[in-house]
């Protein structure tokens, strides 16, 4: 067994209540921090943990929290990011659910690290149980004294609440989450400015993931190189993984990073293997906007090492023959899946979540879901394959925000690693309708190869 | 441009006004606007749907143009701009749900309610429609009922047709 | 640090006022480097960086930190650095990006200039022009719309929209209210005012002239003429309206006033917005003093009937044999 800093308790019968949480060690971290440690300290040692963001980017908390601007006179907020929407990760909701207390402690000794007096969980508004939930567990710990004016009686103050979302993927994104926050439609702001210069109402503002507030509890508890020392290289402590799709047991574990990506899938520790005795096609790391892997590449690097489940591991190779961590939606797809249809769900997604702000992404998004469906559907030819290539390059990196990227890369690692499938939809148009393509050769390992880098 | 209805204008109560002073006192002086999401999500709760007059009447309480309530009604996927049943499901399509049959359930509930994606049946309790990932893909094929958005997960279309029934009979 | 920084565009240095943005440094340069701008308009705050036509390539990001910038970015809203170098048309990477821009802009944009009275000033005709395909890769059905008359003055054609947000920022920031917004999402997003209703404001009709393509056009225009066969002159009028200055410039056909719009300078920006009375209810000479023939780019449409001097035709080689012939030739049309 591995260790657990976020779900050690997630098992205990009423863990989501404040006397449950507080009985097994909760709100330590509070009056650790708030009594003895200083906000400067308490951003040092969240420096020293080596926490990266776990929404997706992997940006070194620590160091966001450091960026900070810290003008006279002018109040600073927090912000926490539960406007999980990234198709295939989960963990936040798991999380907020079940232990939601984690959450508020966790949001609180950050607070107090930022200086934020009033701080915000967002949380996207199809998730009103979990709405309830935090608004009933802040009640709680408001009524023990964890929250409100003069908390443990060290003067700080701190006022927590939740702010509901209006269904909008792109309010995951931090800017356009602050533009949500603050009444407006969700488009991104254009950077520079960035959140910690002038963020909330023009304030200085940090947007935290929910996860990553949460583990900042064990980093104060047990300090941050007791943290570091988990975990593998830079990739450091513990992360969520959401498993989904075609497994024995989907759902979300906690992993320490640098597990190796096959014994997440097949030990009975975690995924327990693929379902129904077949066998693994692909898989998508990190949610649905990084590019799909092919099972040997998912399995084994370029240069025939395990691929782990750590930033550096699953990122080796670039995009050639790499992923991504991001968020750790975790979706894997067993041999009767279609990558193509799969990667028209996605594009229908990102099509649907485009705010529409800048012309890239609220054209291309459309344009490549078109081209997809005609495939999809054996009314594709093979021209298109090359025009979805083009699109999806004219779409990347010319946008505001990264939704552009998000929507471009899962089209153009499906084009480079199952281009034959696409093939197979063109040639064989009612065939492909009825039978899938199958394995073909995506789990044969690969023969040591040299990655060059594209361009 | 949206095609109204005539509608009659609702009268916004005050058991719900106070909850709108509730929510206005979360956010800085001057900052009212913030209210606008949950209050919509109010007024919808309340309705079942937010209507043309309600919109004005939430931007007169946060004292802004109703084109800035127009503006960010119809930018976000959960406001009804149009009455629904009075059990709206919302059923994820997105990647993961359908790899467990996501797709299967959805045409199981236009045979099943005999009416398509967003309309109404005619006994006015029902209507459904397809909506991008709601994040709770390790428990595919999941299903959520507004208001108070109540979550089905693992669902098979035995669950589907019992959760029908037991809707119908409550 | 001093207020004045350096910054090379394409080889040509110039020197700005810190804070200035990288569009805007072009601008003072002038000529070709100039990035084209779709959403971005100086006298509109909050504009730009929507469209992505203005992207150029920073190649080396400031003196201090001489690393490039990673993207491309959008000029109109990245501020210049000391010592920075930024690649626009010397750039292949940036005209690709560009032209996939213009590609991206124009697969839901009717491909129908000759019926639209936007034709001859329309900024995505230039720019297509300059950066398009021949013919398009989109074989899918455009999104439609019905044309709305918001106002009796002003129509709203949404199918011609590229979402600049231009109007909407005409409406927060020169009318005293706003009744019309951006409704909707994605590609689905219009320009709307949700429930029909009448933009009605003294300030108006300065959507119509902030507009880049043929989205909101001047009903007491459409149709009448194409810009072309029209001959445009600069007039004022002593307008009684507190911010509007009435100088303007008049469309005429013959002896008819077309039409009346603000004066624009050489980036397509209005100079001053000017009221609705100038604009809509003064179409006689009489309510006008006539300055001077407005100065029309060689290089537009509209210049094609009516010159005001004769400029010889560009020869690409030299050859001075024909320039001196020409250059007698221009001494003769100025003289005579």
């Amino acid at each position: 067994m591995s260790r657990k800093l976020l779900l050690e308790h997630i098992n205990v019968p009423g863990i989501n209540t404040f006397e449950v949480y507080r009985q097994k060690g909760g709100y330590r971290a509070v009056e650790k921090a708030l009594k003895t440690l200083t906000p400067e300290e308490i951003v040092e040692e969240v420096k020293k943990s080596g926490l990266r963001g776990r929404g997706g980017a992997g940006f070194p908390t620590g160091m966001k929290w450091s960026f900070l601007a810290k003008p006279e006179g002018v109040a600073r907020y927090l912000v926490c990011n539960a406007d999980e929407s990234e198709p295939g990760t989960f963990k936040d909701r798991y999380l907020m659910t079940h232990i939601p207390h984690a959450l508020i402690e966790g949001m609180i000794v950050s607070s107090f690290a930022l200086g934020a007096k009033v701080s915000y969980i967002y949380v996207r508004g199809e998730m009103m149980p979990q709405i309830r939930i935090l608004e009933k567990a802040i009640a709680e710990a408001k009524a023990a004294g964890f929250l409100g004016k003069n908390i443990l009686g060290t003067g700080y103050d701190l006022e927590l609440y939740v702010q509901p979302g209006g269904g909008a993927y792109i309010c995951g994104e931090e800017t356009a989450l602050l533009e949500s926050l603050e009444g407006k439609r969700g488009n991104p702001r254009i950077k520079p400015p960035f959140p910690a210069i002038a963020g909330l109402y023009g304030c200085p503002t940090v947007v935290n993931n929910v996860e990553s507030i949460a583990a900042i509890v064990p980093i104060i508890n047990d300090g941050g190189e007791e943290y570091a020392k988990i975990g593998i290289g830079r990739s450091t402590g513990t992360k969520l993984i959401s498993a989904s799709g075609n497994l024995v047991k989907p759902g979300v574990y906690e992993i320490e990073l640098g597990l190796p990506v096959e014994e997440f899938i097949y030990s009975d520790e975690y995924c327990g293997g693929i379902a129904n005795g077949k066998r693994l096609k692909a898989t998508v790391a990190g949610g649905s906007s990084v590019p799909v892997l092919p099972a040997n590449l998912t399995l084994k690097l370029a240069n025939g090492e395990p691929r782990l489940m750590s930033y550096e591991s699953l990122s080796e190779g670039g995009f050639a023959t790499g992923t991504m961590l991001g968020s750790g939606g975790f979706i894997a797809f067993d041999e009767d899946q279609s990558i193509v249809r799969n990667t028209w769900n996605f594009s229908r997604f990102y099509y649907h979540e485009s705010c529409g702000q800048c012309s890239p992404c609220r054209e291309g998004t459309g344009w490549m879901e078109k081209v997809l469906n005609r495939i999809v559907h054996g009314k594709g030819n093979m021209q298109d394959v090359d025009l979805l290539w083009d699109i999806q390059r004219r779409i990347e990196g010319n946008t505001i925000c990264p939704l552009g990227d998000a929507a471009a890369w899962p089209v153009a690692s499906a084009i480079r690693h199952f281009r034959d499938e696409f093939e197979y939809y063109i040639n064989e148009p009612v065939k492909s309708q009825t039978v899938p393509y199958g394995m073909a050769n995506y789990a044969v390992p690969i023969e040591k190869i040299t990655v060059t880098e594209e361009k | 441009m949206l095609k109204v209805e005539e509608q009659t204008p609702v009268q916004l109560s005050s058991a719900l006004l106070a909850k709108f002073d509730d929510v206005k006192s979360r956010y800085p002086e001057g900052k009212q606007k913030s209210a606008l999401l949950p209050l919509l999500h109010l007024v919808q709760a309340e309705y079942l749907w937010v209507s043309t007059s309600a919109m004005d009447q939430i931007a007169a309480y946060l004292n802004i143009e109703p084109i800035e309530v127009y503006e960010v009604a119809t930018f976000y996927s959960m406001y009804f701009l149009k009455p629904q049943g009075k059990y709206a499901m919302e059923v994820c399509r997105t990647g993961p749900c359908c790899l467990v049959g996501a797709e299967k359930i959805l045409t199981h509930l236009e045979n099943t309610l005999g009416v398509k994606e967003g309309e109404v049946t005619a006994d006015g309790l029902f209507s459904f429609r397809g909506v991008e990932c709601l994040a709770a893909c390790g428990y595919g094929p999941v299903l959520q009922i507004s208001p108070d958005y109540t979550f089905y997960e693992n669902l098979t279309t035995e669950s589907v047709d019992k959760l029908i029934e037991d809707l119908k009979n409550k | 640090m001093s207020d004045k920084v350096k910054v090379t565009i394409d080889g040509i240095t110039v020197e700005v006022d810190n804070g200035t943005t990288i569009l805007n440094a072009a601008r003072q340069i002038g000529g070709d480097i100039v990035p084209p701008a779709m959403c971005y308009y100086s006298k509109l705050e909050g504009s730009g960086g929507k469209c992505r036509t203005c992207i150029v390539k920073v190649s080396k990001g400031s003196e201090k930190d001489p690393r490039p910038m990673p993207k491309l970015v959008a000029s109109c809203r990245t501020t210049v650095m000391d010592g920075m170098e930024v690649l626009n048309i010397t750039s292949p990477e940036v005209l690709e990006a560009r032209a996939g821009v213009v590609e991206f802009l124009l697969i839901n944009h009717p491909l129908d200039c000759p019926v639209c009275d936007q034709a001859g000033e329309c900024d995505l005709q230039n720019l297509s022009y300059e950066h398009g395909l021949q013919q398009t890769r989109f074989e899918f059905e455009r999104r439609t719309f019905e044309r709305i008359d918001i106002g009796d003055k002003i129509q709203l054609h949404m199918n011609r929209c590229i979402l600049c947000y231009r109007c909407v920022f005409v409406a927060d920031q020169i009318t005293n209210k706003r009744v019309h917004g951006i409704l909707n999402r994605g590609d689905h997003s219009e320009i709307s005012t949700y429930i029909q209703q009448v933009v009605e404001n003294d300030f108006s009709g300065n959507v119509i002239d902030v507009c880049p393509v043929g989205a909101l056009t001047d009903k007491t225009f459409r149709f009448k003429n194409r810009v072309w066969f029209t001959k445009p002159v600069d007039a004022h009028r002593d307008c009684n309206h507190d911010t509007c200055n009435g100088k303007v410039t008049l469309w005429y056909k013959g002896e008819n006033v077309l039409r009346v719009t603000a004066r624009k300078d050489e980036f397509g920006e209005v100079e001053a917005f000017i009221c609705n009375e100038c604009r809509f209810d003064k179409k006689l000479t009489a309510d006008w003093v006539i300055e001077h023939p407005t100065h029309i780019d060689d290089t537009s449409v509209i210049a094609s009937n009516h010159y005001e001097t004769l400029i010889p035709l560009h020869v690409i080689q030299p050859n001075e044999a024909l320039q001196a012939a020409n250059e007698i030739e221009l001494h003769k049309k100025v003289k005579y």
